[in-house]
Formats: C-alpha cells, structure tokens, sequence
C-alpha cells in the first residue's frame, strides 16, 4: 500500500466522521500529554477545534455546491448502518457551532487557567473536547439512537465541566441539571423506543418515509410527545427550564459561554430537525397541532425570560434568563413554520450563538481580571475596561434588536414571518420582549457607562487606570462583536443558506 | 482489615481465575456474546475485589493513579485509531476489511482469506480498546468513590 | 379489561418501574436516593426495549446449527448502550455527591438549600484575580 494523493482524497471524502473524531481524538490524548507539559492541553484544544472547523467548513461547501452528503459508518448502507447526514440544514449549524467553539478555546487560555486547579486543566480539556466532539455529532447524526447517545455525552460532560466551577454551588447546579437531563434523555429514548416499535427502523431519512402511513397510531403520537418533551427539557423551554439558570451562573466563564453558545442551541436544532425531518410539517401541522401549542409556550418563554431577567442581580443570571427568552425566538420560528420565519429560527441560531456566547465572554473577561458578577460592583468598569464594555454594548444593542446589527436581522424575518402567517399577534409579543430585553441591559450599561466607580472597584489595584483583559481575550471578544455588526450589516450570506435550510425543512 | 485471612486467600486464589475469564470474555467477543465491554467489568471487577480484600493502600500500589488514566485514553485511541486506520486504508470508518490493503484485492480464496482475518483483527482491535478503557474506568470510579480523604 | 392487563404485562411492568424511579427523582431529599431512582427510571425503559424484542417461539440471536427464529437482537444492542449511559450517569453522579458531600456536609437537599440561601451570592476572591496576570 502507498500513501499518495488517493489517501488524502479516499479520506476527504471521510469528512463527516473526522469532524467528530478529531475532538475525541484530541479529548482522549490530552490528559497523556500533558504529562509531558502542562500547558499542552490548550494547544490541543485549539488545534482540535480548529481542524474541526476547517472541516466543517469544506463539509458546507460541498453541501453547498453538490447537495447532501451522506456517510457510512463501516460502509454499513443505511438504514442498518448508521449514516451520517450533512444536509444544508445542518451542514449550516455544524459550521456555526464548530466556529463559535473554536473562537471560545481560543479566548480561554487565561481564564482556565485561573479559574480551574492547575492539576485538573488536562482533564477538563478532555472533558471540554468531548462536549464539542458530542455536540458536533448530535448535528452531524442521521441516526436517531445515535443521537441519543450523543445527546448523552455531550451531557456526560458537561456535567463534569460545570462541576469544575469555583463556587460549591456548582456542584449542585450540576447534579440538579443531571437529573433533569436524565429525565429528559431517558423520555428521548423511550419515544424512540415507540418509534422502533412503529416502524422497526431507526434511520431518520428510512423514518420520514415510514411514518406518515401510521401517523393516526396511538404509539406514534405517544413517540412524538415523549420526544418533544424530552427535548424541551434539554433545551429550557421556560417551564422546563429551572436548572438552566444555576448552571450557566456558577460553572466556569468559559464553560458558560460554550454552552450557553453551542448547548441549548443545538438542542433546538435537534427539536427542529425532529419536527420536519423525521416527522413532516403536515404532521405537526395538522395530525398533532403541536406547532399551536409550541407557539404559546414559546411566547410565555419569550415574555417571562425577559421579565425573570430584568429583576436579577448576578449578571451571569441575567444573562441565563435572556438565554431562556431567546430560546423562545428559535422555537417561536419554528412553530409558525413558514419559510421566513424558519429563516428566522434558523438565523437566530447563528445570531444568539454569537451574541450570547460573546456576552458570556465579556463576563469571562471582567470575572478574570476583577471578580465581578454583581451588576452593582460593574459601576465604572466601562473606563477601567474599555474594550471588553465596547463588545458588551455592541452585544446588548444586538439582544435588543437593534438595526444594524444581527439581532436585528433574526427578529426583523420572524416578525415578517409571523405577520406573513397572519399571525400578527406575535408582533407585540416581540416588541415587548426586546423593549424588556432593552431595559434590563441598560440597567447593565448604564452602570458601567455613566455612574461612579463603585466601592468594589475602589479595593482593586490601581483603580483609577484602565486595566484592560489579556490580549487574547479581548481579541477574540471584539472579534465576535464585529461579527454581530458585521452579520448585521451584510446579512445575504448566512441569511441565503438559512432560506435554502428552511426550504428544505418544510420540503418544498 | 488485617486479621480477615479467609477473604484474602480466597481472593488470591480466585482473582488470576476471574482475569482470565474477562480475557476469554473479551476475544470471544467477535462472533459470540460477550466482548470488551462484559470483559473490561470482569476484569475492572477482579482489582475492585483485591481492593476491598487488600485495601486501598495496597490496591493502587498495584494499580497506579497514572496506570489507570493512561489506560482511560489509551483505549479509546485504540479504538478511535483503527477507525482512523481504516480511514487512511481508503475505507469508511471502522470498515475493518480495508485493512487487508492489497492482499484483500481481487477474487479468490486467498483476498476473501485476507479479508476475512483483517475483519476480525479489527474487531479485536476494537474490543481489546473497549476492554481496556471499561476496566480501567470501573477502576477509576471505585477508587475516586471510595478515597474518603480530603484531596478532592 | 384483563386482557390489556395481563396480554401487555410487560408495559404495566416497565411503566410502574417508570413511575416508581421518577417519583424518588422527584420527591426524594436524599441524593442518593434520587439517583436510585434514576437508576430504576433508566431501567424501566431498559425493559421496554427488551421486552419489545421478543420474538415469540425465539431463541437466543446467534447464528447456530438450528437456524429458527430468532428474538430481534437490535434492542438488546440498543440497551447495551443504554446500560453504558445509564452507568456512566450514575458514576457521575455518584462524584458529584461525594464531592457536595465534601463541602456541605450533608447530601439532603433542602439542608442544602438552605445552607446555600445563606451562602448569598459568593463572588471569586478578587485578590486571585489580580495575582495571576
């Protein structure tokens, strides 16, 4: 055997199987090498994620230029094999998803290394890179036990990477998030279980086509109800939400920005792709009007994240309870299930993705170099550090949904959408909710902008000198934040794969 | 836990039986029930029981801190390396007869032979990988819930 | 009547076994116990797809000299897994309440509470903060 050319091209054409096993790889050597050298670890990690995001990214070219890609695991056919599917659907959320990790390993050198023991920064490495690898096969998954067992590593890990965090209380937000994430996998598994005694398959493309004919079942609407709750639990669909907050408060900066990015996000992803790909859109249209009831929670989820968040103190919960209202967005779009306001959903994904996971950085910046979470303490940090307050103003115009930024954008389709519906109703829960969203971070930037140092500041060293975070971070924090103008600004490019995505969603 | 005599000579005796097991376990894994995963709880089974006869003192100077987590990673890249192997060969991943190369090429007893044997080394690869990481993980498990000191 | 109850046991079975887990994860104080009931909950399902497997007049699924029906073994492969994530999520949790264990002293819940409701919002020392750089 040779390793000429064909071997670079017979595994180019692996792609989708490398984009998982590259992180495993990486979370299984870094507790080895870093025996070697402590600091080996981050290296890895960038690395891994790095490679990961090249791939992802030549998987979205060739989804884009040649259709879907379909992979055999063990060259097994589908629908015994297990296949791994890229479609412009997903190939769009692997990409973001594989970006906004590798932007967040690369921010968080120093912030590990303060916040983590020094002998633990290996493992947590490791456990850090499985999640991505977990989260980047929920997407990549075109097997719906499969899935599963993604949903549980990724989960598996996080639980161990937001046990890592500084305060005791970490450890319950943990154990609390085990168990309901327990529940909520556990009753994912047994709809799937229903669905296997439906159709005796477990491929999604094989499902699609062999549910609609018993789609009146008992067992099938059983399926589909455990399933959707399963998921809303994983996801913080607002009255499931109860262990999200505690969790994205007290695990470490780092691991809140990453879930708070990748984790709920790709859990909405995997309700959507539930929705339409293996179910179909007549069916939660019509057979189980699921989608009516989904719009309802959605707009309770929307209205009460933001109120539950104009009322907190620790900005690291107010920044959770906005998570919680802007899942409601993604679900939102989804339920009204018309093309722009899937367009709408599916944008948002990037754009909350973005936003939030910046904003959690910012947080990351100021915990790091100040200890600060109480949004009192944050009175006159806008001049102690200016750069990181300039990407969290940025990052709060963009909540709000102002123009020109990418907030914008997503609010501006699923308002279309939903007048387009003619459910013009929603408008003024929208409007509501960013005119909330708009005081509870002014609240935030007025104190950081136009009031005093605050006593807290005064016990720092230096405090009347700017005292800005590691290159590094701030880096990559702005970086993110000319993302959000950037996207906001020339919006045709994700805007035009998430049209094509919705389309293929709702198959016409 | 000294004086208890019985236990320890009977864990003696009984724990080379219990490992030997677990490997029969783990390479009849292929093509009849069992494989690494059973095999790897034998086997973690088989330290955890010295450990509770012998004490933890005496287990993890048999069974070091560092033995047990090169054997966590070293496993799964077993593992993840023959996917990847079978990658690099020109086949899908896991797809365990590529690794023939050449001789599993062409018709004839003598490919299907290659072929054949390069399908279930790979399984044994994959097995030997899980056995590995399964025990050294139940071994992990029982020491980090069973140390009572206060070294978090 | 006593056909659904008797023809379908194996569902009464695993969904009691459901009911009985989920109400120690949800009412239980204890952590532990919580996670017993965890425990039985993942079993529950467990059973299901067994059960589900059952082919009737089956016998083991290896390819033997006899040949005849054989139970479908896709759940029993399934549940392997399910068997490794179930156990997995117990060993985690297990650590997790070691570890509560460790720094509050206790592992019931509402002693937790309370102990944290008066723990305030505790902030990183700012002290460390500055040091590192």
């Amino acid at each position: 055997m040779s390793f000429g050319p064909t071997t670079f091209i017979s595994a180019a054409g692996s792609t989708p199987v490398l984009v998982i096993v590259i992180p495993l790889l990486a979370a299984m050597l870094a507790p080895i090498v870093s025996r070697i050298h402590r600091s080996v670890g981050w290296y890895l990690a960038t690395t891994a994620t790095f490679i990961a995001f090249l791939l992802s990214l030549s998987l979205l070219y060739t989804v884009i230029d040649g259709g879907t890609v379909s992979y055999r695991m063990g060259s097994w056919a589908p629908p015994m094999g297990i296949e791994y599917v890229v479609s412009y659907f997903n190939g769009f959320v692997l990409a973001v998803i594989a970006f906004i990790s590798f932007i967040i390993t690369l921010y968080g050198k120093k912030s590990v290394e303060q916040e983590i023991p020094e002998q633990k920064i290996p493992f947590f490495y490791s456990a850090y890179l499985l999640f991505i690898a977990g989260i980047m096969g929920i997407v990549i998954t075109g097997d719906i036990f499969n899935l599963y067992v993604f949903v549980e590593i990724t989960a598996l890990s996080g639980y161990a990477l937001i046990a890592m965090g500084k305060d005791r209380k970490a450890l319950m937000a943990s154990y609390n998030y085990l168990i309901l994430g327990t529940i909520g996998a556990t009753f994912l598994v047994l709809g799937i279980g229903y669905l296997y005694i439906a159709t005796g398959t477990l491929n999604m493309n094989d499902l699609m086509q062999r549910l609609p004919e018993i789609y009146d079942s008992t067992t099938v609407i059983t399926a589909f109800a455990f399933i959707m709750v399963g998921l809303c639990l994983k996801l913080a669909l607002f009255p499931l939400h109860i262990w999200l907050p505690n969790v994205y408060t007290y695990s470490p900066s780092i691991v809140s920005a990453l879930m708070a990015a990748t984790s709920t996000k790709v859990m909405a992803f995997v309700l959507l792709r539930i929705m339409f790909t293996v179910f179909t859109p007549e069916f939660v249209l019509e057979v189980v009007p699921v989608t009516k009831i989904l719009i309802v929670m959605s707009c309770v989820a929307i209205i009460m994240g933001s109120l539950i968040a104009l009322g907190q103190t620790n900005i690291k919960r107010m920044l959770a309870y906005s998570s919680i209202g802007q899942i409601g967005y993604i679900t939102l779009g989804a339920a009204i299930a018309t093309e722009t306001a899937m367009t709408g959903s599916l944008i948002h994904i990037l754009n909350h993705a973005l936003m939030k996971g910046m904003l959690f950085m910012v947080v990351g910046a100021v915990v790091y170099k100040t200890g600060i979470v109480n949004i009192k303490d944050m009175e006159g940090l806008g001049k102690r550090m200016p750069w990181t307050m300039a990407a969290f103003t940025i990052g709060a115009m963009s909540m709000i949904g102002f123009p020109f930024t990418v907030g914008f954008i997503s609010k501006w389709y699923l308002a279309t959408g939903a007048i387009g519906a003619g459910m013009w109703y929603l408008v003024p829960v929208l409007l509501v909710s960013s005119i909330m969203t708009a005081f509870y971070f002014w609240r935030v930037v007025e104190s950081v902008y136009f009031k005093g140092r605050s006593a807290r500041i005064d016990t720092l060293k230096s405090p009347h000198h700017s005292d800005e975070a590691p290159f590094g971070m701030v880096v990559t924090t702005l970086f993110l934040a000319g993302l959000c103008i950037y996207f906001g600004l020339w919006a045709s490019g994700p805007v035009e794969v998430a049209k094509n995505a919705a389309a293929f969603l709702l198959g016409s | 836990m000294s004086e208890h005599i019985v236990i320890k000579r009977v864990s003696n005796f009984i724990i080379p039986f219990i490992q030997l097991f677990s490997l029969y376990v783990i390479a009849h894994g292929d093509i009849s029930p069992g494989g690494g995963f059973q095999g790897g709880v034998i086997f973690g089974a088989s330290i955890i029981l010295y450990v509770i006869a012998f004490g933890m003192k005496d287990g993890r100077t048999r069974i070091s801190e560092i033995l047990t987590d090169f054997m966590n990673s070293i496993g799964v890249l077993l593992f993840a390396g023959i996917g990847l192997a079978c990658v690099i060969m020109g086949g899908a991943y896991l797809e365990y007869t590529k690794l023939a190369g050449s001789a599993g090429e062409g018709h004839g007893s003598h490919a299907e032979h290659a072929l054949h044997l390069a399908g279930h080394l790979g399984i044994y690869g994959i097995e030997i990988g899980i056995g590995i990481v399964v025990a050294s993980v139940m071994i992990t498990i029982f020491f980090e819930t069973a140390n009572t000191q206060d070294d978090d | 009547m006593i056909e659904i109850i008797l023809g379908k046991y194996n569902y009464w079975i695993y969904i009691a076994l459901m009911m009985i887990g989920f109400y120690a994860m949800i009412a239980k104080e204890n952590l532990v116990k919580k996670i017993l009931g965890m425990n039985i909950f993942q079993t529950g399902v467990i059973l299901l797809y067994v059960s589900i497997s059952k082919v009737s007049g089956g016998t083991v699924p290896i390819i033997w000299d006899k040949g005849g029906p054989y139970d479908n073994p896709l759940p029993h492969v399934l549940m392997l897994t399910a068997i490794v994530v179930s156990v997995s999520t117990t060993a985690v949790a297990l650590a997790l309440i070691v570890r509560i264990y460790k720094s509050y002293g206790t592992i019931e819940d509402d002693q937790i509470v309370v102990i944290n409701s008066h723990d305030g919002d505790k902030e990183i020392p700012s002290e460390k903060a500055s040091t590192i750089i």
